[in-house]
């Protein structure tokens, strides 16, 4: 299996580096904290919804329980900032908290993917539901380790590390966004080698490439695997970003909101679901300053991009303009 | 967990009873919504997610005819047609246009109708929470009690009428003109239409049932619990429990599930208050990993 493909690779990593330093120049042209909130919240959620998309878009798995590996990201991050390993490992707490949330929702994700990839289709989308909903139930149960409904209780401390502190909304702007460009310009590498095109053969039939001794079950886990640590990184940056962890999190509706942006952005562009965070977060600003019914607006939204529009914004401009 | 608090439930009479009870009120009521849920899946090969705002939708419904009539069985009996209505233009406008669209489109289609329908209740009936219908005057009488077990005999009507309505369901299904039409449209839409059967007409009647069932189920909510904004979401994800342990389209594993989380709601409250939710879902993660198809469901795949 052949994980990179290094033709473009130094093209989307300029573009990513290029596109950092833009957006920290544009923090200090447009000093405006709710520009800078929704950036931030951009990328995170960008990088929760790019994560499953890796699953339906180019898997054709439609996953309902991806909120399940963003919540074990957040509370692993919560709980190891909240508990005495950190005064240990003195100044590099927050990274290893990422690295260690990372890690426990790769695990969770090996194991709910092992027994998930055996069912196809809708079968598939129920058992991801019922293990999201039962680590929901896990979360509220455990509740003197997690808080139970009211979430992490008492926040948790964010020491500084290698001069980055991020109490400072600049040092947590420029972080959050860097780790994400990294991460998907990484995705991007991924995407699109062998491994990437495996993916979408499988999900364009599944018998060929099987019949060509190619192992669909383990291509499926490896996808399943990435897809639920990246939303678990995602889970781990909203945490620092909020300074809690709350069920709500692992809640099905939660698994719902990245869908929502990869149907509005695009599942065939691999910015799409990028896109779809945008649009969702601005329309969330937007509609919760003016009016209290935000379900109303967005779900005309998307009613309107099922039957109206049927794909993505993203998608719909690529194909209107760059693939006649 | 608490096993000794269960066994000690088990082995007392008033105990055992009233739990019983309870699952079945559970399980009963579950059955209503499932049901619909079940014969829209099996029959359109849509998962309605919108299901659940329909079953609130029928309690707003009957809490709007109680509060101007003050008649109890009117109310139930025009809250679940007008759901039906509703479903069936629910169905006309929008679920026929995506019968062979993706899953993804299908869920999102029925999740955007459940964030329209949350608010616009608020914005119709206001976001407090509407005191419930209460129970009517006829069973407004002492509980009866069956070895020491309280059991309220409204309870009792609502577990009557729900099995009833389940054999009315049976009977529908097999025995009448219309089931067999249904049946088959479940497995050959195709052929039926060659043959010369209206195949739209089936499939509005169907969802028009589905919707007329959940509507009833939320129409007998609202005389046990109070009303309010997004109450369909906890009954939508029983459902689906119900609907997959049972077996997606069957209507007898449908009824087997109700009963099965019905009991395993009410005891496991007894034994692990904390996590009777958590239960639901273990026991479906476990029948999707030994039995993907449900313990009443044909393998089709």
């Amino acid at each position: 299996m052949k994980f990179l493909k290094k033709d473009n690779f130094h093209r989307d990593a300029f573009i990513g580096i290029f596109v950092w330093f833009f957006l920290i120049i544009f923090y200090h042209i447009f000093p405006h904290p709710g520009i800078h909130d929704i950036i931030q919240k951009v990328f995170i959620l960008g990088l929760f919804a790019m994560s499953l998309n890796i699953l339906i878009g180019y898997l054709g798995l439609i996953a309902f329980g991806h909120a399940a590996f963003f919540a074990a990201g957040a509370y692993t991050l919560g709980l190891f900032l909240q508990s005495n390993i950190v005064t240990n490992l003195g100044g590099f707490s927050i990274p290893m908290a990422m690295i260690l949330a990372i890690m426990i929702s790769s695990a969770l994700a090996t194991f709910i993917g092992i027994i998930c990839i055996r069912l196809k289709d809708i079968y598939f989308s129920f058992l991801t539901l019922a293990f999201q909903m039962l680590i929901y139930s896990i979360i509220l149960a455990l509740v003197d380790i997690t808080g139970g409904d009211q979430g992490l209780m008492g926040g948790f401390p964010k020491p500084p590390f290698l001069g980055i502190d991020l109490g400072k909304p600049f040092d947590f702007y420029a972080f959050t966004i860097f780790i994400s460009i990294i991460t998907i310009v990484m995705l991007r590498q991924l995407i699109e080698s062998p491994f990437g095109y495996g993916l979408r053969m499988i999900r364009d039939n599944s018998e060929r490439p099987a019949s060509l001794g190619f192992n669909n079950q383990k291509h499926k886990l490896i996808a399943f695997i990435i897809a639920g640590s990246i939303a678990g990184l995602a889970g781990s940056l909203q945490a620092l970003l909020d300074v809690g962890a709350y069920p709500e999190w692992a809640f099905w509706a939660k698994s719902a909101e990245p869908l929502f942006m990869i149907l509005l952005g695009g599942m065939h562009s691999f910015l799409g679901p990028l896109m779809g965070a945008l649009i969702f977060e601005v329309l969330n600003d937007f509609v919760t300053a003016n009016t209290r019914y935000y379900g109303l607006v967005l779900g005309l939204v998307i009613l309107c991009f099922v039957l109206g529009l049927r794909k993505g914004l993203l998608d719909w401009i690529l194909i209107k303009y760059y693939r006649k | 967990m608490d096993i000794f608090a269960l066994f000690d439930c088990i082995i007392s009479p008033a105990c055992l009873i009233s739990q019983a009870a309870g699952g079945l009120k559970i399980g009963m009521l579950l059955f209503l919504v499932a049901s619909g849920l079940t014969l829209v899946f099996g029959v359109l090969g849509v998962i309605n997610f919108a299901h659940g705002a329909l079953y609130m939708l029928g309690a707003y419904f009957s809490w709007q005819v109680m509060s101007v009539t003050g008649h109890f069985g009117l109310s139930v009996i025009l809250g679940s047609l007008g759901v039906g209505i509703f479903g069936l233009l629910f169905e006309r406008t929008l679920i026929s246009r995506i019968y062979n669209a993706e899953l993804l489109v299908q869920i999102l289609l029925c999740y955007s109708v459940v964030l329209i329908l949350d608010d616009l209740v608020m914005i119709i009936w206001g976001d407090e929470f509407l005191s419930s219908v209460g129970v009517p005057k006829v069973f407004q009488v002492p509980p009866l009690f069956i070895f020491d077990a309280i059991i309220p005999p409204f309870h009792l009507a609502i577990i009557g009428m729900s099995f009833i309505v389940g054999i009315i369901l049976w009977f529908i299904m097999t025995k009448t003109r219309f089931g067999r039409l249904v049946r088959a449209a479940a497995v050959n839409p195709k052929m039926l239409e060659a043959l010369g059967v209206n195949i739209n007409l089936i499939r509005a009647g169907v969802f028009m049932l589905g919707s007329f069932l959940a509507g009833l189920g939320g129409a007998l909510a609202a005389s046990l619990s109070s009303v309010v904004s997004g109450m369909g979401n906890s009954i939508l994800i029983e459902s689906f429990i119900v609907t997959v342990i049972g077996g997606m389209g069957s209507i007898s594993g449908a009824f087997l599930a109700s009963l099965i989380i019905g009991m395993a709601r009410s005891f496991g409250a007894v034994a692990m208050p904390l996590f009777t939710d958590g239960l639901m879902f273990l026991i479906m993660v476990l029948v999707l990993i030994l039995r993907p198809q449900g313990l009443m469901g044909n393998k089709k795949q």
